[in-house]
């Protein structure tokens, strides 16, 4: 079927570079491992602060699922990049002109995004064995697999947000700087925000706000907590954000023109 | 091969339409090597983006191929090669994964990709370039390999816009060199566009002067140069007396285009020169007329498109190039 053969080759086109240079793997899940090594540990005291440290009392248990959150948006907000340089050098021009599906075009690139978020998401796990942070293998599979259907939208909102910044590119990073920072801070992230801890605006804000399910739900999940609503709700605010995204991903590519 | 009628683009630009290309209708038939040779904002750019389904027409219709650009695209795109004025490879990529992924995006097997990636390198003098990163390479060999990249399918119409800007003359050749092999091996059709007068004059069979979005000349070199601009006589005369005695007689002769004097030096345009010159200087001598000097000039293309404007191509890419930022046109 050629969509899948077109899928694959805009897929190996895009893992080539990665696959060559994997230390730049190691840029985009900066963010992540920095509040892991910097700001983790001060949670220390705070035990059961998001509602479920798996039974270990550990903050590990609590932080490191909104960490792997943070790596999907920090990690894949940014993939319309490498689109908005190919747009500025005329290789997205070219590719336009082969008969390649369009809709591939588009889900390659994003599947790259996801191969390239797992492996980070993995790497951070493999760090933190050290630590009293306890893996559920059930439960980080499925926290996983939520993850790449996340990253999938963000990275496929972010291409969309890059054809529509073609001819002015800093379109795209002030939308992606103005709306990456509160989605992040308002998930609960960092902090919980809970309707006893934060004023009510804020907490309206938090509820309305898809990645505080995402988060929520990886929490649950990689606690080996299945049977939560906080993971249906995430995993319905993971679908909805990857519908959007690839239905609004494709459209563009489907209309891109020079 | 390519047949479209009232071909028209628009773009909105500061509140105004500017009417980039305006009812363009072009027959070019299969196998020529057809040149689009006018100054930067003429609409080259902008015709070629419409022929390649890369923009749709404001309004009219274009079939390339034998495929409508706007009811079957896909079936134009598998059908054609196109070199854009940007650099077709990605940076970061290999230079011998771009053309394979090429092939690939055009349903080319990989075996069969990969033998044609490594005869493109080496017809295009890039052999020892397969596993460097694209970003590495110079400017000369960028754009060889964005021309492989465009015939890596071996197209059957191939569209370069502007292919050799910016080269030395030995790249140009090799590209040039290549281009033709192909067109003779496999009866490419070749639609070019250029600001370059002598390599629209080289390798065009068919020049289409394109000005202020309308193609405003088309023909053969030759048949241009000859029916529009015409060859240059000079011939030096003693006085500004026997300089318009001169003129008279130059005006006498047939199917001149154009007389004037310069001081002691009549100018005379002309089709045939070589077979007017001797004309002119007996008829000089039956007139009395002593001529001290003469001098036969072919034209150029820029010739050409000074007689139909009234610019010639370098002002008029000058005057334009800073107001049409919209499409590159």
């Amino acid at each position: 079927m050629k969509v899948i053969t077109d899928t694959r080759t805009a897929f190996a086109r895009e893992l080539g570079p990665e696959l060559r240079q994997p230390a730049g793997l190691l840029f985009t899940m900066m963010l992540p491992f920095l509040f892991l090594a910097l700001f983790a540990p001060l949670l220390s005291g705070m035990g059961a602060a998001g509602g479920g440290t798996g039974g270990t009392g550990s903050p590990w248990q609590w932080f490191v699922p909104g960490m792997l959150v943070l790596l999907a948006l920090s990690a894949t907000a940014g993939a319309g990049a490498s689109l908005l340089n190919e747009m500025s050098s005329g290789a997205f021009e070219r590719l336009l002109v082969t008969p390649l599906n369009r809709a591939a075009m588009l889900v390659g690139r994003a599947l790259k995004e996801v191969v390239v978020l797992l492996t980070q998401a993995l790497l951070i796990l493999v760090l933190l064995l050290p630590t009293d942070f306890r893996l559920h293998p059930l439960g980080a599979l499925a926290g996983l697999a939520l993850l790449t259907v996340f990253g999938v939208g963000i990275g496929a909102l972010s291409f969309t947000l890059a054809l529509h910044s073609r001819k002015q590119q800093t379109l795209f990073y002030g939308v992606q700087q103005v709306i990456f920072f509160p989605l992040l801070l308002l998930s609960g992230v960092l902090l919980p925000i809970t309707q006893a801890s934060a004023p009510t605006w804020l907490y309206v804000l938090s509820r309305i706000n898809p990645v505080t399910y995402v988060v929520e739900a990886e929490r649950a999940l990689f606690d080996g907590r299945f049977a939560e609503t906080g993971v249906l709700y995430g995993t319905l605010a993971a679908a909805a954000v990857a519908v959007l995204g690839v239905v609004a991903g494709i459209r563009g590519m489907r209309n891109a023109t020079v | 091969m390519i047949h479209t009628r009232g071909l028209t683009r628009s773009f909105r630009a500061k509140g105004e339409t500017v009417e980039a290309v305006r009812g363009l209708d072009l027959d070019i038939d299969a196998g020529s090597v057809v040149a689009f040779l006018g100054p930067n904002g003429a609409g080259k750019t902008t015709s070629l983006r419409m022929l390649t389904t890369l923009l749709p027409p404001s309004s009219g219709t274009a079939v390339v191929a034998g495929h409508d650009v706007v009811a079957d695209p896909a079936a134009v795109r598998h059908r054609i090669g196109y070199l854009g004025q940007g650099n077709s490879a990605g940076s970061n990529f290999r230079v011998t994964d771009e053309l394979v992924t090429q092939g690939r995006a055009y349903g080319l097997g990989h075996a069969e990709s990969r033998a044609r990636t490594e005869l493109l390198l080496t017809a295009l003098e890039l052999e020892g370039m397969a596993t460097r990163t694209v970003g590495t390479l110079s400017g000369g060999q960028r754009r060889r390999l964005d021309i492989a990249m465009a015939l890596v399918h071996e197209p059957e119409l191939l569209f370069l816009d502007e292919p050799t800007t910016g080269l030395d003359p030995h790249s140009r050749a090799n590209i040039w060199e290549h281009v033709l092999r192909l067109r003779k091996e496999l009866g490419t059709t070749v639609v070019f566009t250029t600001h370059y007068l002598e390599e629209a004059d080289l390798w065009a069979e068919r020049v289409m002067v394109v000005d202020h979005g309308r193609v405003i000349a088309d023909g053969s070199p030759e048949q241009l140069k000859a029916d529009l601009a015409g060859d240059r006589i000079t011939v030096g005369t003693a006085d500004r007396a026997d300089a318009d005695r001169a003129v008279a007689v130059a005006r006498a002769l047939p199917a001149v285009h154009e007389v004037t004097a310069d001081g002691t030096e009549v100018r005379v345009r002309a089709p045939h020169g070589d077979t007017r010159l001797p004309l002119l200087l007996r008829n000089l001598e039956a007139a009395g007329v002593r001529a001290l000097s003469a001098r036969l000039a072919r034209p150029t293309l820029d010739d050409v498109f000074l007689t139909l404007t009234g610019r010639t191509l370098r002002e008029s890419s000058d005057a334009t190039a800073p107001t049409t930022t919209h499409d590159g046109a």
